[in-house]
């Protein structure tokens, strides 16, 4: 060997160490959007996928988290629970720093095993109560549960109604059955009578006897806690049968794809709603109109929590100081930001120990149409 | 009393359109022997043909016949040629692989419209207005009695069809012995032929029917394909009032367990009168023993 | 000879694939051996006794479930699978007697309405099912001298359940009464003049095969730690049947092969996104036109192109099939 040679390797392996270095600490930070692209809970999952990149999108464009660029990479769960506990383990071999998703909320209770046993912190657009129930410290929630979301519509019933007796309409699955047994619970705790307590499937397209029976109930007023599709076909039951008692509901009874699915059906509507492009805050008209014009249709809730979570990850990463898992969950624990100091969040927010989120939410009703915020629900 | 009938109307109307899917479903097995699980996706398609070809600027009712054809040739004839033609010809017509085939139909349908046209619902204009008549307390719509009226029509014509046309008696001939039937030369394959456009003709009709009330959506065929199905093999698979009266039956039957039984277990009711149908009557409830067996 | 060794060279070879690879490679080796245990088990059913069961998912689903409530109430695993292989079989026995009384694919029909109703109870009745919130958390098996808790434990345990399974079964299919379910196949005319109660052999037939997906239901608990309804649902039934139509009925470690295509190739065609189950089921409809025998029947079709030697051919074909 000669010495040029010699020279001419150090000097190559002196430049593969120099370009190794610097490019250390800008190397990307890997997340895993593990959400629901096909199956049954494509159109949710979408959304959240589609808000979470916008987001994504503009936290790179301004200069990424801690001046490290955001590289996102997607698996499709296919809506089914098991997949997905396979693609969150995928997404942390791969080397992910955090995990975004899942939607659904039997996926979520399944893959979050996985992230806490690996110590990946984990931002979930799901909502049902048992999620941050089960003392994870790795998993945090973009929307509050229905443990918090339903209770907020008791005094709706109660005081504004008047009601003695309510029916409820719910889907007969994880999500449901969440909204469901709190409902129940806090319809006992107010001194209300469920007069019809009516399940249905998960993509049930009739509506009939479901209605005929709430019609038939004596119950005052009617809690509908489905899907959007299916509150899109119970509306126009209800509308075609002529049911005489108020419908209320959660953000999926009000959301503008019910409405342009339901039509004329969904007026009167009354929901409570957490996260709603239509919030008369310019946060959150600022975000609507960036979805629109990215993705030329309008956002819907799933979309924002989305765009939450991708949020949530900067911001409990800034605070905390540098990328480190066990920092961000330790600041993400007890963090209160305003919207001052993170638009992104939309609204003022805070986390408690167990992940669970709080802000405020609004009462809104379908009117011609459109809906309109017609009161606000403080943080709880 | 006023519920009562509130939900026996709802039914009819309902199951009235699983008939339409149950005929076409039978009129295939009859001829062909072909266990067709696509069915449901069958009667999903069509309504996205309508949806394509109004984007493309084309009136309601044009768009519909359009979609119609488009459906015949697709769903009827290259299903028959591309798929079930070269395996019958390799003698596994009648077999697993076939079924197999259409189950692999089922997805590739679904899938494609959820990753062409979109995966959330979206609405479909109504063939009626949406008008409702007040009848003894129940309330049903334009739409509903239009159904109604539609199948049996369809049936009626149907029957004639089979019974008065030369065509027709081919079509019966070539389902009951296709070997007899040859002998008496009769084209079978034509006829089976005839069967297969008949079948997605029916299906788009059924489409146009439901997809109003269930709107379009890729998923849509899942349940409708079970219940086309069990509506047949119900009713008695080699009669097509058969089909009629299993879809009927069961779409009141659906509606009137949800409402005075259990809400819970409304899709078991379908599921266990299949298979007490199975058990003691294999024929189905209106079908004659006589008859090739599936 | 060649055959031994060939054999032996597999067994190796499913205990070096796990090593070096990541933690989802190795869930997917899990969940294929898993799926290969219950789609053997049908091709039983299908490919010997030449009935179709479309409830072969909701057979795995009653597996995991009794194991899951069983071993979540502190006993052993082994018991619980033991139990759920019998209680598997019973049923099969109670669905099938009846079904089978009818000439014709009747089973297919009665089993496609038993997986869903399965499905049903299985969400409604929460009390003992956990309803929609399903049951999680069970316990991986403690055998005393070793406490399986990794995945790759898993994968372990799971490939000796799988050997003594596959051996088992082809004790079974080499039996006389195997040789019935050939006979059946073959010929069911001739079988049933020559005295072989065609009626019970196929319920027996069944009844194994359903006792099959019970075993790869007690391995799904502890595998996965979480079971819900929707996973035991009729599409999974259907994604058996298809394991063991491509990889060819009737052919006994078709179903290895059909289980590994059917689960891995959507891993493989990912990168498509969106399209690869576009592209997946258009593979399978022409793989179907083309060869309804399945994968091993191209392979066969191949091999009596290159191997002339008549005699070779049929002594493989034998093989093969028994």
């Amino acid at each position: 060997m000669n010495r040029r040679t010699i020279i001419g390797l150090a000097a190559s392996a002196m430049m593969l160490g120099t370009s190794c270095i610097p490019s250390f600490a800008e190397d990307p930070i890997k997340i895993g959007a593990v959400v629901e692209l096909s199956g049954g809970g494509a159109v949710a999952g979408t959304n959240y996928r589609d808000g979470a990149m916008l987001a994504a999108k503009e936290i790179n464009a301004s200069g990424g988290v801690l001046g490290r660029q955001l590289e996102v990479t997607q698996y499709d769960t296919a809506t089914d629970p098991q997949t997905s506990r396979a693609l969150v383990q995928k997404a942390i071999d791969e080397g992910a720093y955090a995990i975004w998703g899942t939607v659904y909320s039997s996926s979520t209770i399944v893959n979050m095993m996985v992230a806490q046993q690996a110590g990946v912190p984990q931002i979930t657009g799901s909502e049902a109560p048992n999620i941050t129930a089960q003392g994870n410290p790795y998993i945090f929630r973009s929307s509050y549960g229905a443990q918090k979301g339903v209770p907020a519509l008791t005094a709706y019933f109660k005081d504004t109604l008047g009601a003695k007796k309510v029916a409820v309409a719910w889907v007969n699955n994880e999500f449901g059955k969440g909204g469901h047994d709190v409902f129940i619970e806090e319809m006992k705790k107010a001194g209300i009578e469920v007069a019809a307590d009516i399940p249905s499937e998960a993509g049930a397209a009739d509506f009939a006897s479901d209605v005929a029976r709430i019609k038939d109930s004596g119950a005052d007023a009617v809690f509908v806690y489905l899907h959007e599709e299916e509150s899109a076909r119970f509306l126009r039951e209800a509308h075609k049968q002529a049911i005489p008692q108020p419908l209320v509901g959660e953000v999926t009874l009000t959301g503008q794809k019910v409405i342009e699915l339901a039509g004329e059906a969904a007026n009167g509507a009354v929901a409570h709603v957490g996260l709603t492009a239509d919030a008369p805050l310019e946060t959150f008209q600022n975000f609507g109109k960036a979805f629109e014009a990215e993705y030329g249709r309008t956002a819907d809730h799933n979309a924002i929590k989305g765009y939450v979570s991708a949020y949530m990850l900067k911001y409990g990463t800034e605070k905390a100081g540098e990328v480190d898992r066990e920092k961000f969950i330790n600041t993400m624990h007890g963090l209160c930001l305003t919207a001052e100091e993170a638009p992104g969040l939309l609204l003022d927010t805070c986390w408690d120990d167990a992940g669970e989120m709080s802000r405020a939410s609004f009462i809104m009703e379908v009117k011609d149409g459109k809906q309109v915020v017609t009161g606000t629900v403080p943080a709880n | 009393m006023e519920q009562f009938l509130q939900v026996l109307l709802s039914g009819l109307a309902t199951g009235s359109i699983y008939a339409l899917a149950a005929i076409g479903f039978t009129l295939v097995w009859q001829a062909a022997q072909t266990v067709n699980f696509a069915q449901g996706e069958f009667v999903m398609v069509p309504a996205f043909f309508v949806l394509v070809a109004m984007n493309m600027g084309m009136p309601f009712w044009l768009a519909m016949i359009i979609a119609m054809l488009v459906s015949v040739f697709l769903l009827g004839y290259l299903f028959k040629r591309a798929i079930v033609e070269p395996m019958q010809r390799q003698g596994h017509g009648n077999s697993l692989s076939l079924i197999i085939v259409t189950m692999a139909l089922a997805i590739l349908l679904k899938e494609s419209v959820k990753e062409f046209y979109g995966a959330e619902a979206q609405p479909y204009p109504a063939l009626m207005s949406s008008e409702t008549w007040n009848i003894g307390g129940a309330i049903i719509s334009v739409t509903d009695v239009l159904h109604l009226v539609i199948s049996l029509g369809v049936v009626l014509l149907l029957t004639l069809f089979l019974d008065r046309t030369r065509t027709g008696r081919a079509m019966q001939a070539t389902a009951q012995n296709p070997g007899v039937a040859e002998i008496l030369g009769v084209d079978t394959n034509r006829m089976i032929l005839y069967t297969f456009l008949i079948n997605a003709a029916l299906a788009s009709l059924a489409s146009f029917l439901i997809t109003p009330v269930y709107l379009a959506k890729f998923s849509n065929g899942e349940y409708l394909g079970l219940i086309a199905f069990i509506a047949a093999i119900v009713g008695g698979f080699n009669q097509i009032r058969g089909a009629l009266a299993g879809g009927l039956l069961i779409g009141v039957l659906d509606n009137m367990v949800a409402t005075y039984l259990t809400a819970e277990y409304r899709a078991a009711i379908p599921l266990l009168l299949l298979i007490v149908v199975i058990l003691f009557k294999p024929e189905g409830l209106l079908g004659t023993s006589e008859g090739r067996s599936v | 000879m060649k055959r031994n060794l060939f054999l032996l060279a597999g067994l190796i070879a499913l205990f070096l694939l796990p090593i070096g690879q990541g933690n989802y490679f190795i869930l997917i080796l899990c969940s294929w051996l898993m799926f290969t245990i219950a789609a053997m088990g049908l091709n039983l059913t299908l490919g010997y006794a030449g009935q179709i069961s479309l409830a072969q998912a909701s057979f795995i689903g009653i597996g995991a479930y009794v194991t899951a409530i069983m071993t979540l109430a502190g006993i052993h695993w082994i018991l619980a699978a033991l139990a759920s292989v019998i209680v598997c079989f019973v049923i099969g026995i109670l669905i099938g007697f009846p079904a089978l009384r009818v000439k014709g694919h009747f089973l297919a029909f009665v089993t496609l309405a038993f997986n869903q109703l399965v499905v049903l109870v299985a969400r409604n009745e929460d009390w003992l099912t956990g309803g929609s919130y399903g049951k999680f958390n069970m316990p991986r098996p403690d055998f005393g001298f070793y406490h399986i808790r990794t995945n790759l434990d898993m994968y372990y345990m799971i490939v000796v359940i799988f050997v003594i399974f596959a051996v088992l079964m082809y004790g079974l299919i080499r039996s006389p009464w195997g040789r019935a379910f050939k006979a059946l196949r073959e010929n069911p005319i001739r079988a049933e003049s020559l005295g072989v109660d065609t009626r019970r052999i196929t319920l027996l037939a069944f009844a194994v095969g359903s006792a099959s997906a019970g075993l790869a239901g007690a391995i799904m608990s502890p595998l996965v730690q979480f079971i819900e309804p929707n996973s035991f649902a009729l599409l999974h039934s259907l994604k058996i049947l298809l394991m063991v139509i491509v990889g060819g009925a009737g052919y006994f470690f078709g179903p290895m092969l059909g289980a590994a295509v059917v689960i891995l190739l959507p891993e493989f065609l990912r990168f498509t996104e969106g399209y690869y189950l576009i592209i997946y089921s258009a593979m399978v409809i022409i793989l179907m036109v083309f060869s309804p025998a399945g994968l091993m029947g191209i392979g066969e079709k191949i091999l009596t192109k290159i191997r002339p030697n008549q005699q070779v051919r049929k002594d493989m074909e034998k093989g093969a099939q028994l």
